[in-house]
């Protein structure tokens, strides 16, 4: 990511910015309805009734899987700006990452809420039980800084060398995310999902590491 | 999901119950496909009534779960790891004809044919809890008769210690078998005496209907003081053995699955507590999970084929 542009602190847009083709704004705001998708269409099904005979493990397990797509989007940023030369695509990457948070919060929330119903010592009892549970967990505690860091004062309060190592902590999140849905499907032996999940993890990782090791 | 999750209006409503389940055979189209189609429902009897009598000392008086939901939300993966694979693709198993093997320590081993075992002994109906191992719940009205029943017809020896229940292996209809979750076939096991126990019921049928194909149809066993995954479905082989069986899932995941598997609030699953449940249609976004009883409500009636057993080691 080092070689990538950082979040820009300049003017907000340059007149004329364009991605694939389409004015910046408009880019932007697809960008927005399609991270947003997701939550829409939980709304709807839950206004039709249509969440099926377990509503609540439904929403737990859609909001975890979209929490993990995003967070690789959010990932696959950088790399994508590169192989489609279009830089402008690195202006995204901020709302990419927030999306993430914005899903894993709601993902913490089915829960702290339908299955823990809001009792803090069951939930310190679970983390400190429950491997699974305390990955997942430690993914959402990593995530905060990111989010709050997420602004440019904070880019410009940290000096974008701080805010750029800050920011390698994704490179930990998402592999504690996998790990915690690689630990759920373990008693199944049902790895399908979360294989799909590593191999995109291991091409977006992998792609950083290739990068770093040309020559220049 | 959307299309199988009409609330108000059962599907039966829809399409006819039988037509529906055989719909693939259906749209063949030809001719002879479709005379065998319809010809279906006389053979293939699920949803077809199934007459039996109430027996209120054996049922609890908890609201049942909508049959919406208790033919609609199923473990059975042999037709997917999906909740609602099995309700799509049971429709294909052929449940006529059907004959269930009975072997090892018995006096009268042999292969008794559906029809017999369902003339074995008078049908009741039983309003039993189910507590899923994943932590929901649901009350289902059940048909069927004692286990005891076809145990006195079989009269398994003097050396006969445990039973074990094997679940079809049926290729054209369950796509879950190419997965490799568990070493299929499915087994499952009691010891003896619970099997013997007049509340485990060998079962034909729920809600006033033969079972249908996803929820172990055309008979299974149903032990509602364990864990769901203990009440085979689909049964083909009962095998009366001196050795205790080494269920599916003990073979799987032996730190996860023992052999009693009876329902313990105290002893949690690695990776989830059981000492609450999520009664299914009832428990929703503004209800916490209710507490899970030991023995699952039954522990007056079985808690006795334990006496003396650590139950936090044979879990």
């Amino acid at each position: 990511m080092s070689d990538t542009a950082l979040p820009q602190t300049g003017p907000r847009r340059r007149a004329g910015l364009r991605l694939f083709g389409l004015p910046f704004p408009l880019a932007w705001a697809l960008a927005f309805a399609l991270g947003l998708a997701p939550l829409v269409r939980w709304i709807v099904l839950v206004a039709t009734n249509d969440l099926g005979a377990n509503p609540v493990e439904f929403l737990t397990r859609s909001s975890g899987t979209w929490a993990l797509i995003v967070l690789l989007v959010a990932l696959a940023v950088t790399p994508l700006a590169r192989l489609t030369r279009q830089a402008g695509i690195v202006r995204l990457r901020r709302m990419a990452g927030l999306f993430a948070f914005f899903y894993v919060c709601l993902h913490l929330m089915t829960y702290v809420w339908w299955d823990q119903w809001f009792d803090p010592a069951s939930i310190a009892a679970d983390i400190w039980r429950r491997p699974f549970i305390a990955v997942g967990f430690a993914a959402f505690v990593l995530l905060i800084p990111l989010a709050v860091t997420s602004t440019k004062a904070w880019v410009r309060r940290l000096g974008g060398t701080n805010w750029q190592r800050l920011h390698r902590l994704v490179y930990v999140i998402a592999p504690l995310g996998l790990l915690h849905l690689w630990w759920i499907k373990a008693g199944k032996n049902d790895f399908l999902d979360a294989s799909i999940f590593l191999s995109g993890l291991v091409v977006l990782l992998g792609y950083r590491i290739l990068v770093r090791l040309r020559p220049r | 999901m959307s299309a199988f999750s009409g609330k108000d209006i059962p599907p039966s409503e829809i399409t006819p119950e039988t037509l529906y389940f055989d719909r693939r055979r259906f749209l063949l189209g030809a001719g002879a496909a479709i005379a065998a189609a319809t010809a279906a429902p006389a053979q293939d009897a699920a949803g077809a009534p199934l007459p039996a009598r109430r027996n209120g000392a054996f049922s609890t008086d908890e609201k049942p779960t909508p049959f919406q939901d208790v033919t609609g939300y199923n473990n059975f993966y042999e037709f997917g790891l999906g909740k609602e694979d099995p309700s799509i693709h049971a429709g294909d198993m052929k449940t006529r004809p059907w004959t269930v093997s009975v072997e090892g320590e018995v006096a009268r081993p042999g292969t008794y044919d559906i029809e017999t075992l369902l003339k074995l002994a008078s049908m009741e109906e039983r309003i039993y809890r189910l507590r899923c191992v994943e932590a929901w719940s649901m009350v289902i009205p059940w048909i069927g008769y004692p286990f005891s029943e076809l145990m006195r017809k079989v009269e398994p020896t003097a050396s006969a210690r445990f039973v074990e229940f094997e679940t079809v292996m049926d290729q054209t209809s369950m796509p879950g078998l190419r997965r490799t979750v568990i070493d299929w076939p499915y087994r499952e096991g009691l010891r003896i005496d619970e099997a013997a126990h007049p509340l485990t019921l060998l079962t034909f049928g729920l809600y006033g209907k033969v079972l249908p194909n996803q929820n172990g149809a055309p008979l299974r066993v149903i032990v509602p003081w364990k864990y769901g995954f203990k009440s085979a479905k689909s049964l083909v082989r009962i095998r009366f053995t001196a050795e205790q069986p080494v269920s599916a899932w003990m073979k799987a995941a032996p730190n996860e699955y023992g052999f009693y598997a009876n329902v313990n609030p105290d002893v949690p699953h690695p990776r989830w507590s059981q000492a609450s449940e999520r009664r299914i249609g009832e428990d929703g976004f503004f209800s916490p999970k209710r507490a899970t009883l030991p023995f699952n409500g039954y522990g007056d009636q079985v808690a006795g084929l334990y006496s003396g057993m650590d139950l936090a080691k044979f879990y």
